[in-house]
């Protein structure tokens, strides 16, 4: 369960302008959690129940969906969401391990976000970038070829540079 | 022109039915129950649940290829069906090993073992082995509220409740999160039903047709409290209770089983047996007081009298209003429900001529109602964090702890209620069904209005079971009375949307959450679907009310020794302080 945290006053204000593009319908639910999470990142209680009186219809119902569909995510992403290329290339050049160790350096776990909220850690299917497997993806920054003891010289460095 | 009929052929039956039947209602017409489990339709009412997801219900129709759900598959010209084909009969019974391959194996000490649908269809299908191995149960959760309990592992996913919750009572607090084997029917956000907005109606309790949503069970603390010799246990029980209650125990539905009921009650141990009917003739006299002052004040051009004035019996809808219409608490009538008024008066008037101390007192009440248990907690009903009713258990449960002590019940003489808070008249008895406190109402505030005895004491226009919601308008000495019943919360919503709207013109609304008012409370014997069985009882609530000597709530003559030695007068200042309530903002943001 996800804990509730207070939006701020215009996150709100953007949310309600997003449904009163969609004419507050119902029917445009999936859309407007689409732009929603893509200004805020994630969508927290808060949100979907903003949604939800927006467009009439019970928060759980909002919740339903948001749980159903596994690209919405109620979690905060970090700062610097780190994607790891789990693909068959990647795969087979040991990505695996790579996120073995991203985990043991954030202390965190596939779907989590550090405490101080800098990295979240996420798996995908192939960026199509084979050619430099393993890869992993660090916001939009493609790191090929990666070896594992490069790692924590790389997250330092993404951290300093903050 | 009546529409044209349609003939098929199910089993050995060549049937003729209308053309918008289902073939599961078509085989209903000759006798042919098809097994289900996931369908409920309460004909006529709004009560329907139709995902034809279980496929319990599959029948062989000559000519398909696969087998169709009888609850979804529409009649045809020519049909040839078979509802008990080998080829049918081993699906059905297939599905129902899948089903219970995701099912605890408890029926035990389940409690809802014995009166559980899919228990039901395992006994028909002959199952006696268990062949497949279930999947590990995810992340289904487990609660025990003040009224109901929810036992998530028993799910078989019939979308019963939620169908209710959303449809029938619009309170949207049950539905499917995540998907695949994670699915699970819960609450707002994985909340417990305490942090959401439920009511407490029960209604997904009474449709749940195995043990995922049951009541919560007090039976035990009774017999504690009844076998302890510092306490002085009292009964009351609810108007609904004694037209239902006697279905427990294979007795006809619509059976009024009133003096079994008092009998019943002493011989569990009891030490008085009195009767919320009392309570529900109180009800009448503060809440009509109450509507008489709002309608002079109206008629004398007072613009801040709220109307109308609505009943505040239901404690379901109690907590719909707080949750779902902060804005509007002046509106309901401040009277506090039948059973809290009683227990109020026990605890005072009562005890005190009894010269019984209040922490020695424990007044229960038997209601055919899951929220009334959520009610008997509530703060404002408690003196000094004593409850005015200790607890409530439901008819139900009643039925249980008489089966328990060994009470052949069918057999049981006639008793009487104990005096004087057992008296009741015919207004109290029609409580039980939508309606009926209305109907109670119109004949005290008629009577005290005009001055005149009723011409005719049935108000007919007020009754009812299908429609949801109904409008009458009653003649007082050439005033024109407008009042509107509703029963289910989704009716209510309606009602209270065009009240926030401004366009209602009704002075009295009468709000019962459950379907038929009391006597399809969540805490009745299951109806399991039955349309037949509400009824039924709802015609035994008109014929007891007939077979009272006195029908009238202001008749009552214990009530009316109450008021001369102890209340004063309807609104006074002790039946302020006793007998009403206030209502707080209890929405969700």
């Amino acid at each position: 369960m996800a804990k509730e945290i207070k939006l701020a006053c215009n996150v709100i204000e953007q949310v309600e302008a997003i449904c009163d593009k969609h004419g507050n319908q119902p029917g445009e639910l999936i859309n407007i959690l689409h732009e929603a999470q893509s200004l805020h990142g994630y969508l927290p209680v808060e949100m979907q129940r903003v949604i939800a009186n927006k467009l009439g219809i019970p928060a759980q119902k909002v919740y339903g969906v948001v749980t159903f569909y596994s690209f919405f995510t109620m979690t905060p992403k970090g700062k610097h969401p780190i994607s790891v290329c789990l693909g068959t290339a990647c795969y087979v050049r040991g990505s695996e391990r790579l996120l073995d160790e991203i985990k043991r350096v954030l202390n965190i776990e596939v779907g989590e976000t550090t405490p101080d909220g800098k990295f979240s850690l996420d798996c995908l299917r192939c960026v199509g970038a084979c050619g430099l497997a393993p890869v992993v993806m660090i916001g939009e920054k493609v790191y090929g070829r990666l070896q594992i003891s490069e790692v924590r010289k790389i997250l330092d460095e993404v951290s300093a540079n903050d | 022109m009546e529409e044209k009929k349609i003939q098929l052929t199910i089993d050995r039956h060549v049937v003729e039915v209308d053309p918008d039947m289902t073939l599961l209602e078509a085989a209903k017409t000759v006798g042919i129950e098809i097994p289900t489990l996931c369908h409920m339709d309460l004909k006529g009412t709004c009560v329907q649940n139709k995902p034809a997801s279980c496929r319990l219900c599959v029948v062989e129709v000559e000519g398909r290829r696969n087998l169709a759900p009888a609850c979804a598959t529409k009649v045809m010209p020519g049909m040839v069906v078979h509802t008990n084909s080998g080829r049918v009969i081993r699906a059905r019974k297939t599905v129902a090993e899948l089903i219970l391959s995701d099912h605890p194996n408890d029926c035990l000490t389940c409690p809802k073992c014995s009166d559980c649908e899919l228990q039901r269809l395992v006994m028909r299908f002959n199952i006696r082995e268990m062949p497949f191995n279930g999947g590990e149960q995810s992340v289904r959760k487990n609660e025990l509220t003040l009224a109901i309990k929810r036992n998530m592992d028993k799910c078989i996913y019939c979308r019963r409740c939620e169908s209710v919750c959303n449809n029938v009572q619009s309170v949207g607090v049950l539905g499917a999160v995540r998907r695949g084997f994670n699915t699970t029917i819960a609450p707002t956000f994985d909340k417990m039903f305490t942090d959401t907005n439920c009511t407490y109606c029960g209604q997904c309790v009474a449709v749940c047709p195995v043990g995922a949503l049951t009541e919560r069970d007090y039976t035990d603390q009774l017999m504690a409290d009844i076998t302890n010799p510092d306490k002085v246990v009292i009964a009351q029980p609810a108007p609904a209770v004694r037209y239902a209650l006697g279905e427990e125990f294979g007795m006809e539905p619509g059976t009024v089983v009133t003096g079994k009921l008092a009998t019943a009650l002493r011989d569990l141990g009891f030490d008085y047996v009195f009767d919320t009917d009392f309570g529900a003739d109180l009800t009448i006299m503060e809440e009509g007081a109450e509507i008489l002052d709002r309608l002079q004040r109206h008629l004398k051009g007072d613009k801040d009298v709220k109307l109308p004035i609505m009943t505040s019996c239901c404690p379901a809808w109690v907590n719909f209003y707080e949750h779902e219409f902060p804005d509007l608490l002046d509106y309901p009538s401040s009277a506090k429900s039948p059973a809290q008024m009683f227990g109020a008066i026990a605890k005072t008037y009562w005890a005190e001529k009894m010269g019984i101390p209040r922490e020695k007192l424990v007044v229960v009440s038997i209601m055919p109602c899951l929220a009334k248990k959520y009610e008997c907690a509530r703060d404002e009903f408690k003196v000094n964090g004593n409850p005015d009713v200790d607890y409530s258990i439901s008819t139900r449960e009643l039925a249980r702890l008489i089966k328990r002590a060994n009470i052949k019940f069918a057999n049981l003489p006639d008793g009487d209620f104990d005096s004087p808070l057992g008296e009741s008249t015919g207004a109290g008895a029609i409580f039980a069904a939508s309606g009926g406190v209305m109907e109670a109402a119109l004949r005290t505030v008629y009577e005290v209005y005009t001055g005149k005895t009723l011409p005719r004491i049935e108000f007919e226009q007020v009754r009812g079971l299908e429609d949801g919601i109904r409008e009458a308008t009653i003649d007082l000495n050439g005033f024109e009375l407008k009042v509107c019943v509703a029963h289910t919360l989704s009716n209510a919503r309606k009602v209270m949307d065009r009240l926030r709207a401004g366009e209602l013109d009704y002075h009295v609304v009468e709000v019962m959450a459950c379907p038929g008012g009391c006597i399809g409370g969540a805490g009745q014997p299951y109806h399991h679907g039955n349309i037949d069985i509400l009824k039924a009882r709802q015609r035994a609530v008109y014929c007891e009310d007939e077979g009272k000597k006195l029908r009238k709530s202001h008749e009552n003559p214990d009530i009316q020794k109450l008021y001369a030695e102890f209340l004063g007068k309807p609104l006074g200042e002790k039946s302020h302080h006793l007998l009403h309530t206030t209502y707080h903002d209890k929405s969700i943001h």
